[in-house]
């Protein structure tokens, strides 16, 4: 058996990271799109959808992302579908995003002032009108630096898909570690890797955020 | 879809269920407990203490708050011996949860701290206090009583996170659930009802950690009046 040395580890590892970052933009994607969706049924004017919304992100918010993983793999089986790991991660990862984005939108919703509603209430809009020209774009604003703080949280969410056999970056540093008996070395380079992935983005939450208190 | 659920198999694996939730119950108290005091201990290290001390404290907090609490898990298991620190997969789990809860919780904490007026530190050096004593005493329980629900929010995304450590061979709930559906094949069933109990064990953590909130700071406003 040939050795693998240092710059091997190296390169599978960076080739592994593809995987990581491809399923991080799925998930922020399709789950921003859903918890868009669920956000317009959240701060809708039907009770009902509110209350569905609200158990949905209270069983996604409440239950570890390991065990949504899990029945996202084995439910999506009873269904009669053939679930490759990467279709049940993508699955759930979209369905955990959205039930945490849904709720950081929701609170940047609920933090414009009543005063713009009713300000654009008595300029005649209709709700949609309110929605569309006034609360969204100031929401839109807010909601930015929480948005680009939380796709740091679904980064390290992809790791877990690598127990349901995903091979992202972190099953790849499982599979290295086991060939070349160097778990230091290689976990340490896996945790050193999220990090470069991870640490632009929460540097750029922080100084999004100050841009945003010092407009105030 | 003709599946049948079956549900038979909670009558013989009720045991396994059980002495992997009183695992999960354990390493929660201890990884919450231990972490919120590394906390606090960080948060003052970065906010009033020494300044080596505080670039020490926020290099620990930036690595382990952008990076996976899994490698982080795996890190210490499996990486540490290396270094001739060899830890039970209990003892790992424990200390890579109050890593991990201390980095998470110094942040919040630290919020708590610099929303302190600074006239507070200055009554506190008026009364000839110590600055440790300042903090003990009048910085650091408003502190605490401001981001107690954001750190009660922390705590039970630990005790979701702790599932994992299954993955180390810890008998946890998590371990109760693979246990179960290797031994009856009924994997959607035994993870459902996992999933089910972490989410009542997630309810209650919480509600137990708000009163315990309201009890602390309760006795502490009534004591300064």
């Amino acid at each position: 058996m040939s050795q693998i040395g240092f710059w091997d580890i190296l390169t599978n590892l960076i080739f592994a990271t593809g995987w990581t970052v491809l399923l991080s933009i799925i998930s922020f994607i399709g789950g921003g799109i859903l918890g868009l969706i669920l956000l317009f049924a959240r701060i809708g004017k039907r009770k009902w959808l509110q209350q569905v919304v609200k158990v949905y992100t209270e069983v996604f918010q409440g239950t570890p992302l390991l065990m949504q993983l899990f029945l996202a793999f084995f439910g999506l089986g009873l269904m009669g579908i053939n679930v490759s790991p990467f279709l049940a991660a993508s699955v759930a990862l979209i369905l955990w995003t959205a039930a945490f984005l849904v709720e950081i939108w929701r609170g940047c919703v609920t933090a414009i002032p009543k005063g713009q509603w009713e300000a654009s209430a008595s300029l005649g809009m209709t709700y949609v009108e309110q929605m569309r020209h006034i609360i969204l774009p100031q929401a839109l604003k807010l909601s930015v630096p929480p948005t680009v703080g939380f796709s740091v949280q679904v980064v390290k969410g992809t790791a877990l898909t690598s127990i349901i056999g995903f091979v992202e970056v972190t099953k790849a540093g499982t599979v290295l570690a086991n060939a070349t008996f160097q778990p230091f070395t290689v976990y340490g380079l896996v945790a050193l890797i999220y990090f470069a992935l991870c640490y632009p983005l929460s540097l750029s939450a922080r100084k999004l955020e100050r841009k945003l208190n010092a407009a105030h | 879809m003709n599946y049948q659920f079956n549900f038979e198999w909670i009558g013989t694996y009720w045991p396994v269920f059980l002495a992997g939730i009183w695992m999960t119950i354990k390493l929660i108290a201890v990884g919450g407990v231990v972490g919120i005091a590394v906390g606090t201990f960080c948060a003052w290290a970065r906010s009033l203490g020494p300044k080596w001390l505080g670039i020490i404290v926020a290099v620990y907090v930036e690595l382990i708050r952008n990076t996976p609490f899994l490698i982080q898990l795996f890190f210490i298991f499996f990486g540490l011996p290396a270094l001739g620190l060899r830890l039970t997969e209990v003892q790992a789990a424990m200390l890579a949860m109050v890593i991990n809860l201390g980095a998470y919780s110094a942040e919040i904490i630290r919020a708590g701290i610099e929303a302190t007026p600074k006239g507070q530190f200055e009554a506190g050096a008026s009364l000839a206090m110590s600055p440790i004593q300042t903090f003990r005493h009048i910085v650091l329980v408003p502190a605490l009583q401001k981001i107690w629900p954001a750190l009660a929010s922390q705590v039970v995304i630990v005790m979701l996170g702790s599932a994992v450590v299954s993955q180390i061979a810890v008998e946890d709930l998590t371990f109760a659930a693979n246990f179960t559906q290797s031994r009856t094949f009924r994997a959607f069933e035994a993870y459902f009802v996992s999933t089910a109990i972490y989410l009542g064990l997630a309810i209650l953590l919480r509600f137990i950690l708000i009163q315990v909130g309201h009890s602390i700071f309760a006795t502490k406003r009534r004591a300064s009046r």
